[in-house]
């Protein structure tokens, strides 16, 4: 139980943090206080630049050497630790507090095995014997649950999944018992399914041992699972505290509520919801605006926020730092649109064109051979990315594709672009088949099918001007003079909401979300048929991400164009698309209009990945066992089922032997591939029971 | 990493082969003919008949080369146009003092320049940081024939005239001579060779400190609470002089038969001025004999680099030919 009465553990008072950069000092946490109580996870809440892991560096004292406490105090169990010489700070280091980081990869060693890395914790810190340190290191596997502990120790860290990783930092970092544990993103680049043990594991630990923890993340969905209260922190500034139920049922400082309202919910669906983003970009270094920090972007500033807003203490004890929070409170809740606002759905689903139709195609990468296995003849083996799928895509409408890393959707995206060759199966563009090869297409087909992915640093030409990057598709795909094309270039940066001088600019010079539109502008200028966007927001940050998944939508009114949408997030995907394909190592396990597929029964994985999304739980009338281990390798993917290794609801031998077959039922348009029949799976599962954020 | 020291070796093969295709083929294209420069300009045409006759130089070009590297793998390495002697001998007598110099010049350059740049990278933008780069960067300016020639002045004839001991000048030493008996003539070149690799490792091993002190897993460590000493030695180093071994293993290379200039000066009986003594009268079986060794030295040199580098990095061990 945590005691508002006690000390707290970690005591931060009016922290002020500042970076050199080209010789000037900025701040980057400005005044900033918070409290942690022993056995208490706090979150902070903040996007990039937010200076949420200067904050926790800070509290570590590790910034090097741009980096510099301005002033104010840390108190970590009443000792100051701004005070502390680096030496000092070196013994408090593994002893009293510790940090699990982002990376897991780049964490660890990459040239030394892993159990010696835990091992020498505590040979050097502890004094132990080699022998015993090992045995020790054998056991912290053991309590992060890592199975045959014995054997991941030998091990270097490239052999270990992403989430074994990161559960050996976590042994590591809890392996010295600290009372002070700064989480900087830990699961971030984990699939939804790891994520979930990940962050379950981290609870328990941290219950048990009764650390104070301080969570850093920009996903708010986890503060609300994982917390007990939470900071909002913008341009370096708390600007909100709270509860967590309080914080999510009635945020007051309006940036909170913008970042709550531009998340979209699991269920929400773009004909229901408008997704409202916030405007504008977050300040960047030495150009931090004047009285509030957040009123360039704010909908609700008036004169008064040219003075600098104060901390107001609440009664129940929140804090928000805004003029005007009592007003801001009133105007909060999100948009629904009226009912029927689309027209372009009135049209009968089955009257609509298919426009792209994927038959039974399946992509192998062929492996290459060792020495070994040529000279015992063993056969050839080939990595199984995408099998037999089937897949149609109506015009206008869009297919949004679920899965894991390494199900292959990014390998199915690529196939339809021509990038990779299919091993097997027919692709269809309205009727006509395309060949495999890209360069074999035509002009016309290239121009119909076009892609935006995840990562606009890497898709613009760094060395081309936003306009040049938008000319280029026009003049080779469309076959339009310079002069033509120039002339559209206004248009295009218009229809995504870029003002028309950024078509002098370079790359370079725009945030991570202008050039994901720059990304969709170009994209888009030929017309294209289809659009597939690969992971297209998942780079970017949450208030970001809402201006970009209401634009796609907007151009899809527009032009009519039909979306290929790809993404690990449920409910990102479900908000966009019409109809939602979910699939497992390579092939199809359930598709289903987007209304169907949040009705029960679902798919054993479905469910699982439904669960896993934080704050979200399958109601489960028959208790499933806790989804087991990783995705397999598609190279020794399971014969039967492709699930049965980790499925939670496993019938018997028959799930390894037998290929499942469809299960479907009259009057919902799911279908899902498994041997629990409809009902029984049906009597199962319950409702899917979301975002429930207020826990005691 | 068995499967990847065989491919490895394999491609050492294959490169040496090329290369001696090059090396052969080179002395074909050479204006000049063979037989002409041997007996000299006046020998009439029956004797250069003859000759041709005798060398083999009437067969077609292939059975030529094929003939030549028979020859040369069984240790018939030929005579010297010049010299009138066995080249395998003369060749060898060479190489080992080649091998001498560079092994001694490593042994003085390797731990100085790698200890110099862990240093500066260690102290970045500090006092000694600067001393080290400003003190390497002005060494590795000056030519070889400069410092030979400076370090000659110093330590021998200045020793000598103070009645000191000193090194010799001279640095000629008998082909009988061991390692012992050698070692004093051998340190001046040394020295000299030292100063010009100093710098470059140096800088490279500075380089790749820096880098790898920016890596998250060295956060992992520091935060870990472990001493400053374990992390530098325990993980920075390891994987921060993975580029430098690299190099160390060409400057090998280099040592064996690039150290002409130093060998001059100090009148030093080594590879790179047999090779310059073989240009200079033409002698074309010498050339490629030194060509071919030199050759074999730096891909034996890389193929050394490589397998350390793959001992030092799990990386490549567990991932390749597994
Ligand atoms: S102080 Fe003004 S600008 Fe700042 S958040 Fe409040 S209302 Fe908006
Ligand atoms: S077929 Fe068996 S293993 Fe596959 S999803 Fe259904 S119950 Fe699970």
């Amino acid at each position: 139980m945590i005691n508002e009465k006690t000390a707290p553990a970690l005591n931060i008072k009016d922290l002020c943090v500042a970076y050199q950069q080209e010789g000037e000092w900025w701040e980057a946490v400005h005044e900033v206080s918070l409290q942690i109580q022993p056995g208490e996870i706090y979150g902070l809440v903040g996007e990039s630049g937010s200076g949420k892991t200067t904050l926790a560096l800070a509290v570590l004292r590790y910034l090097g050497k741009n980096g510099m406490i301005r002033q104010g105090k840390i108190e970590l169990s009443g000792v100051d630790l701004v005070q502390l010489q680096p030496a000092e700070m070196r013994k408090l280091w593994g002893h009293q507090m510790a940090l699990i980081p982002q990376n897991p990869q780049s964490s660890l060693n990459p040239a030394m095995r892993v159990g010696d890395q835990i091992a020498e914790v505590y040979r050097h810190t502890q004094d132990m014997e080699t022998g015993e340190a090992r045995h020790k290191a054998v056991e912290m596997l053991r309590e992060v649950n890592i199975p045959d502990p014995g054997r991941v120790t030998l091990s270097y860290p490239h052999q270990l999944s992403g989430g074994m990783q990161q559960r050996v930092l976590i042994a590591m970092a809890l392996s010295s018992n600290p009372s002070l544990l700064i989480l900087d993103e830990p699961t971030t680049n984990l699939d939804v399914t790891t994520q979930a043990t990940i962050l379950d594991l981290l609870r328990s630990l941290i219950e048990q041992r009764q650390t104070a923890a301080l969570y850093i993340t920009h996903n708010l969905a986890v503060v609300a699972q994982m917390c007990r209260r939470a900071g909002v922190l913008y341009a370096g500034r708390l600007v909100e505290e709270a509860f967590i139920n309080e914080l999510f049922a009635r945020p007051l400082h309006p940036y909170t509520q913008g970042l709550l309202e531009s998340m979209p919910r699991l269920g929400d669906h773009k004909d229901s919801v408008r997704l409202r983003a916030i405007e504008g970009r977050a300040p960047v270094f030495g150009d931090i605006p004047s009285g509030c920090v957040f009123r360039p972007r704010c909908p609700i500033a008036n004169e008064i926020c040219e003075t600098n807003p104060p901390l107001s203490v609440l009664p129940e004890g929140r804090k928000v730092r805004c003029h005007r929070w009592e007003v801001s409170l009133n105007e909060a809740g999100r948009s629904h649109l009226p009912d029927g606002r689309s027209d372009r759905n009135t049209t009968e689903k089955h009257q609509l064109q298919p426009l792209l139709s994927l038959e039974g195609v399946s992509v192998h990468y062929p492996l290459k051979r060792s020495l070994r296995e040529v000279v015992r003849r063993e056969p050839k083996r080939a990595v199984r990315a995408v099998e037999g799928m089937d897949l149609k895509i109506l015009s206008g409408q869009t297919l949004g594709l679920v899965g894991e890393s390494g199900s292959g959707k990014s390998t199915l995206a690529r196939a339809t672009l021509g990038v990779v060759d299919k091993t097997a199966g027919t692709i269809e563009l309205l009727g006509i088949q395309l060949p495999d090869k890209l360069s074999r297409r035509t002009l016309d087909t290239l121009r119909k099918v076009q892609s935006v992915f995840q990562n606009p640093e890497e898709a613009l030409n760094p060395y081309l001007t936003v306009g040049e990057i938008l000319q280029r598709p026009m003049m080779t795909l469309l076959g339009w003079s310079r002069q033509e094309a120039i002339g559209r270039v206004p248009d295009l940066l218009r229809a995504v909401r870029l003002p028309a001088m950024y078509a002098e600019r370079l790359p370079t010079q725009l945030s991570g979300g202008e050039k994901q539109r720059v990304a969709i502008a170009r994209a888009s200028a030929a017309k294209p048929n289809l659009l597939i966007c690969d992971e297209p927001v998942s780079a970017l940050d949450v208030s970001v991400q809402a201006s970009i998944l209401n634009l796609l939508e907007d151009l899809q009114a527009e032009h009519g164009n039909s979306l290929l949408f790809i993404s690990h997030d449920m409910a990102v995907v479900g908000f966009l698309a019409d109809t939602i394909a979910v699939i497992y190592l390579g092939e199809l396990v359930e598709i289903a209009e987007t209304g169907d597929l949040f009705k029960s029964p679902y798919h054993p994985y479905t469910e699982a990945l439904l669960s896993a999304i934080p704050g979200t739980k399958v109601e489960s009338r028959r208790v499933a066992a806790p989804l087991v281990g990783e995705i397999p390798s598609p190279i020794e993917k399971p014969g039967g089922c492709p699930f049965h290794s980790r499925c939670p609801r496993l019938v018997g031998e028959i799930c390894k032997r037998q290929p499942p077959p469809w299960q479907s039922q009259q009057g919902s348009s799911k279908r899902y591939l498994c041997h629990i029949p409809w009902e029984e799976l049906q009597a199962q599962q319950g409702d899917i029971q979301g975002f429930e954020i207020s826990r005691g | 990493m068995l499967g990847y020291s065989l491919r490895r070796l394999g491609f050492l093969l294959l490169t040496v082969l090329l290369t001696s295709v090059i090396i052969f083929s080179v002395t074909q294209w050479l204006p000049g003919d063979v037989c002409r420069i041997i007996l000299g300009r006046e020998a009439g045409e029956k004797a250069l008949d003859a000759c041709r006759q005798d060398l083999g130089l009437e067969a077609p070009l292939p059975v030529q080369y094929l003939r030549w590297l028979a020859d040369f793998s069984g240790g018939d390495w030929g005579q010297s146009f010049s010299t009138r002697t066995d080249i395998f001998p003369l060749v060898m007598q060479r190489l080992l003092n080649s091998l001498r110099l560079a092994v001694l010049t490593l042994l003085i350059s390797v731990p100085l320049a790698v200890g110099l740049g862990v240093l500066a990278g260690l102290n970045e933008g500090k006092l000694v940081d600067n001393l080290i780069s400003i003190g390497s960067l002005s060494v590795v300016g000056l030519p070889e024939f400069v410092t030979g020639i400076l370090l000659i002045q110093l330590f021998s004839f200045e020793l000598r005239r103070w009645g000191l001991p000193s090194l010799p000048a001279n640095s000629s030493i008998r082909p009988e001579a061991g390692f012992v008996e050698s070692l004093p003539s051998l340190i001046l070149p040394a020295i000299t060779a030292t100063l010009v690799l100093l710098a470059y490792i140096a800088r490279l091993t500075r380089s790749g400190v820096l880098e790898e002190m920016k890596q998250s897993y060295v956060r992992t460590a520091d935060l870990k609470g472990l001493p400053r000493h374990i992390v530098v030695v325990r993980h920075i180093l390891p994987n921060a002089l993975l580029p430098t071994i690299t190099v160390i293993a060409i400057s090998f290379g280099w040592l064996i038969s690039g150290l002409v200039v130093i060998e001059n000066v100090f009148n030093y009986p080594g590879l790179g001025r047999l090779l310059v003594f073989a240009i200079d009268r033409r002698d074309l079986p010498l050339m490629q004999a030194v060509a071919l060794v030199t050759v074999v030295g730096f891909a034996l040199a890389n193929l050394v680099a490589d397998l350390v580098y793959a001992l030092l990095n799990p990386r490549i061990r567990y991932t390749e030919g597994n």
